[in-house]
């Protein structure tokens, strides 16, 4: 067997797998991800796959897919286009032909490459014979024949081998790409330690894949990508969901205050309920509600008696949570929750990102109704920002919604491990037993009441959602009071200015364009922010967390700048909120509602139009 | 039927003026809800709980404002969502005695899902139902509960809906308590009460509430003095189920059906009536007796059910206390360390 002794140094790659769901494109994008990781990479990843569990074979409904970048820079985001793509069906080339750099590297199993296939995906003929991929570098794979003939020894059935295939490719990469194979076989020892005849099956698939790719003519070096230089510490794979379920876990840990989620399944933010619930050794309590609603209002339940309460949804049930929201705005309970974004309205696109719902964040519901509104910005700080919206939510006794994506939710990243005890402390307002001066609407300086939690001697009150007179806390329809309330409910919130951080920017404090951002663009817009600035123009970047109130020097920021343009994936409504709350600045704006994310070109084209003009 | 031993007793004995608040009750003259409110006047302090650790949640309707007239911790929720609120809260502290004060519309219409789950679950609460079979707090629009054909201000022509039977609904949910009573008995209410606080679990009191504004008399074929004699039969725990002014009537089991028979006529004696076992696990007979309705039966009243089944705080703590004595992972610290953790150097 010959061996390929040429290795090319690489800065980074990105490598996308598709195929049907069901073919195991999710694993292996997970295992190699991992692997990059373990080997000191930098590392994104974003999996992309249809809302159907198992839509028809081999149509292009069906495609899944999952793209991992990797490198020895930072890595923001999974990139916009692949170098690599292993195709497993025609249909998973033809959805994704167009996300591949030209002259791309493309690995097909041409086993499932028959008729049939090429009718189900939408191909006239076979796409090899038709010069429609003449500008990539094509590699045909028999992947069904050769992983039956690799373990034809262990007598198992042709179905499990079929559904293993996946395994030799992910073999192939592994060698193309100079990671070793270690990590991935702990992992089958690992998940499949009572089925060893599985464990065999794999390790064999991934060692002939391995090996294989060393024949390989149509690839004449392997590609090897250095160890990143990103700072010594300790660090671990994780997504978006996973990430905001632990911010919350430490945050219920550093407060002392139990936690408690009320959630009801729903794409894409089901993950964090998934996650919660495995930690009742933590004494997370997880109640799985019957709606969106009873998610919520189980959660001001457990807030009243004494819990970090949340729940956590996505677009549609943030409609359905609206009511309740206001009950908690009124009651003036903690309560953090968490919007997963998709592309709505409605159902919309469920599996597809958006930043839709800042509107309905801000504004969507009943009466007078300020709540507090931070964004995360990828994978990995929505720890942070779970943990941030928590501490404000318990210590100025107010609702908060964290808004993610499903783009963050699902991405993952690495991650450096903090310390529990470094993270700021958490000091909710919690009244004294038998305190006599106890009222349940008296207020301190920030505003906030205290929280009287059931069960504590000398503090029996009642609270709801009608009207509360001031101070008292007893029901009150007097008119005067009622606006002195919706003041300091409002005042409450915006004073939450005087505790978060200025707004950061990155460039320059001054300068032609300030680009303005928010959520899951934050790495497509620093690039191409990064990319004028090599470029000589004088652009900077603001990318916003904290929404609801925005960070005191926002308006000083804004000032230093000729032109502000607002770049967002919904149709202005960031950009609209600043012409309101900012109303002294003429602001630009660039949108994107198709369910997918900027890329950096678009961005660098609008922001040289907006500097020439 | 065990006490409940997590909610902490009080060590003074309690009054009913500990639990009178100083909020001026504002119900109609003549509505069914003060008797409510008097019999929980009398039962709290009974109960033996620390005055703290009670909690009175309530959705929206006449029947919610509860909260405000008894001295306790009180939440005052939102329109339906009483039994989602209270679950979170009794779920996160096992520690309080949960009560739930609400009406026909709160949990039969807008909050119905929440009321089947919450039963389902069997969330230790006590739910009390002011079943007047009208929307009061509206000014008088049908509920689900209302008499099909009643003339309301929405139905002119007289309702075209089949009504909810509670306690048949309570008891499709999986219900493991159901009691019926009277609003004109606080005797037998406070007993029922006792009974709901007794018994671990969902419990549901079904309060045949009279409406004098929108709904007056509504349930007088049941409740009125010359004819409850006949139209109720009080159900005792271990005592055959007889009514009527002399004890003559009783319910028999005949094949798949309840039956109102006479002693002494067609050779019935006392030993052909049913003898009421409120704690009996299978729902079978329970469901029957909720469903009796005039003119064949007398109305069932009293507690019907009371089977014992693990509660959902109950299972929920000890699974907690199961996972935290057999997890290697202790503090958020070991999960963050956990698993795949690799350095870089």
């Amino acid at each position: 067997m010959e061996v390929k002794t040429k290795t090319v140094e690489n800065d980074e790659v990105v490598i996308k797998f598709v195929g049907d769901s069901g073919d195991g494109m999710q694993l292996i994008g997970t295992l190699l991800s991992e692997t990059a990781a373990q080997v000191g990479n930098d590392i994104a990843t974003f999996p992309d796959f249809p809302a159907e569990i198992r839509a028809p074979q081999n149509t292009v409904a069906g495609v899944s897919g999952f793209q991992v970048r990797f490198g020895s820079n930072k890595i923001n985001t999974p990139g916009d286009f692949c170098d690599f793509l292993i195709a497993m069906n025609p249909a998973s080339l033809k959805a994704n032909l167009k996300w591949c750099k030209l002259g791309a590297t493309i690995i097909l199993n041409i086993d499932s490459f028959d008729e049939k296939s090429f009718a189900k995906a939408g191909y006239t003929k076979n796409p090899l014979d038709d010069n429609s991929l003449s500008k990539y570098n094509i590699i045909p794979v028999q992947m069904n024949k050769m992983s039956k003939d690799a373990v034809g020894h262990l007598n198992l059935d042709n179905k499990s081998i079929d559904k293993s295939k996946n395994i030799f490719a992910l073999g192939m990469v592994y060698y193309l790409f100079s990671l070793p194979i270690e990590h991935t076989i702990n992992f089958f020892e690992k998940k499949f330690k009572k089925k060893p005849e599985i464990v065999e099956l794999n390790k064999t698939l991934l060692k002939e894949g391995f090996n294989y790719a060393d024949t390989i003519e149509a690839v004449n070096a392997k590609i090897y990508v250095p160890p990143s230089k990103v700072e010594k510490a300790k660090y671990r794979n994780i997504t978006g969901n996973v990430a905001t379920a632990w911010g919350f876990l430490a945050a219920a840990e550093r407060s002392g205050r139990p936690l408690f989620l009320g959630s009801y399944p729903i794409t894409p933010a089901t993950e964090i309920l998934m996650e919660l619930s495995k930690y009742k050794n933590l004494g997370a309590k997880v109640l799985q509600a019957e709606d969106e609603i009873a998610g919520i209002c189980a959660a001001i339940g457990a807030s009243f008696t004494g819990s970090l309460a949340l729940t956590t949804t996505s677009g549609p049930g943030l409609s359905l949570k609206s009511e309740a929201i206001g009950l908690a705005v009124m009651t003036e309970l903690p309560l953090v929750i968490v919007d997963v974004q998709r592309a709505g309205p409605s159902t919309g696109l469920p599996t597809k990102s958006e930043q839709s719902d800042l509107y309905q964040a801000l504004w969507g519901r009943n009466g007078e109704c300020p709540v507090i509104v931070i964004s995360a910005s990828s994978p990995s700080n929505c720890f942070y920002y779970a943990y941030m919206a928590a501490k404000y939510s318990l210590e100025h006794m107010t609702p908060v919604i964290l808004l993610t994506e499903g783009y963050i939710g699902f991405g993952s990243q690495l991650f450096k491990i903090p310390r529990v005890a470094d993270l700021p402390s958490i000091n909710p307002p919690i009244a004294k037993p038998n305190d006599p001066n106890y009222k349940p609407y008296n207020r301190d300086e920030r505003l906030v009441r205290q929280w009287a939690i059931p069960g504590t001697d000398g503090l029996r009150h009642r609270i709801g959602g009608l009207e509360k007179e001031s101070g008292i806390g007893n029901v009150s329809i007097d008119p005067q009071n009622h606006e002195l309330m919706v003041k300091y409910r409002a005042e409450k919130v915006e004073k939450v200015a005087d505790f978060i951080p200025e707004q950061e920017v990155e460039g320059n404090a001054e300068g032609d364009l300030l680009v303005v951002s928010w959520g899951s663009t934050y790495g497509a817009v620093n690039a191409a922010v990064v990319e004028m600035q090599n470029a000589g123009k004088k652009v900077s970047h603001a990318h916003i967390h904290y929404i609801m109130p925005l960070p005191k020097n926002i308006h000083q920021l804004f000032s230093k700048f000729k032109k502000i343009v607002v770049c967002e994936l919904n149709a202005g409504q960031l950009v609209n909120y600043f012409r309101m709350k900012e109303p002294d600045f003429k602001y630009e704006q660039h949108n994107k509602v198709q369910g997918l994310p900027f890329n950096t070109n678009e961005l660098t084209e609008k922001f040289n139009k907006i500097l020439a003009n | 039927m065990e006490e409940n031993l997590t909610i902490e007793r009080s060590n003074i004995p309690l009054k009913k003026d500990d639990f009178i608040s100083d909020q001026m009750v504002k119900w109609c003259p003549g509505c069914g809800a003060h008797a409510i409110l008097a019999a929980i006047e009398n039962v709290f302090p009974k109960i033996g709980y620390r005055k703290e650790n009670f909690l009175m949640v309530s959705g929206i309707g006449c029947s919610s404002r509860f909260p405000y007239y008894v001295n306790t911790y009180g939440f005052h929720g939102i329109h339906g969502r009483a039994h989602a609120i209270a679950s979170g809260a009794k779920v996160a502290n096992p520690r309080l005695s949960v009560w739930i004060a609400t009406g026909d519309g709160d949990s039969m219409a807008i909050g119905g899902n929440h009321f089947i789950h919450i039963i389902r679950r069997n969330v230790d609460v006590n739910i009390m139902l002011f079943n007047n079979q009208i929307y009061g707090l509206t000014k008088g629009q049908y509920s689900p509960t209302t008499p099909m054909g009643t003339v309301t201000k929405t139905s002119p022509y007289g309702t075209i809906e089949h009504p909810f039977n509670p306690g048949e609904l309570v008891i499709g949910s999986q219900g493991t308590f159901f009691a019926r009573v009277p609003d004109n008995n606080i005797k037998l209410m406070s007993e029922a009460m006792m009974d709901a606080a007794k018994h671990d679990g969902t419990s549901v009191i079904e309060i045949l509430q009279n409406c004098v504004i929108f709904a007056d008399k509504t349930h007088d074929q049941i409740t009125s003095r010359d004819l409850r004699d006949d139209h109720q039969i009080v159900l005792k725990h271990g005592e055959p189920m007889l009514f009527g002014t002399d004890k003559k009537k009783g319910i028999r089991l005949n094949g798949t059906r309840l039956e109102v028979v006479t002693l002494g006529e067609n050779r019935i004696t006392l030993d052909d009536i049913l003898v009421h076992d409120q704690y009996e696990k299978d729902p079978g007979i329970h469901l029957m007796l909720c469903k009796m309705s005039l003119p064949e039966y007398p109305v069932a009243i009293g507690t019907i059910r009371s089977a014992s089944f693990p509660t959902y705080d109950d299972l929920m703590t000890e699974s907690i206390e199961y996972a935290k004595a057999n997890s290697k992972i202790r503090c958020v610290d070991d999960l963050l360390n956990s698993g795949d953790v690799f350095e870089i150097k």
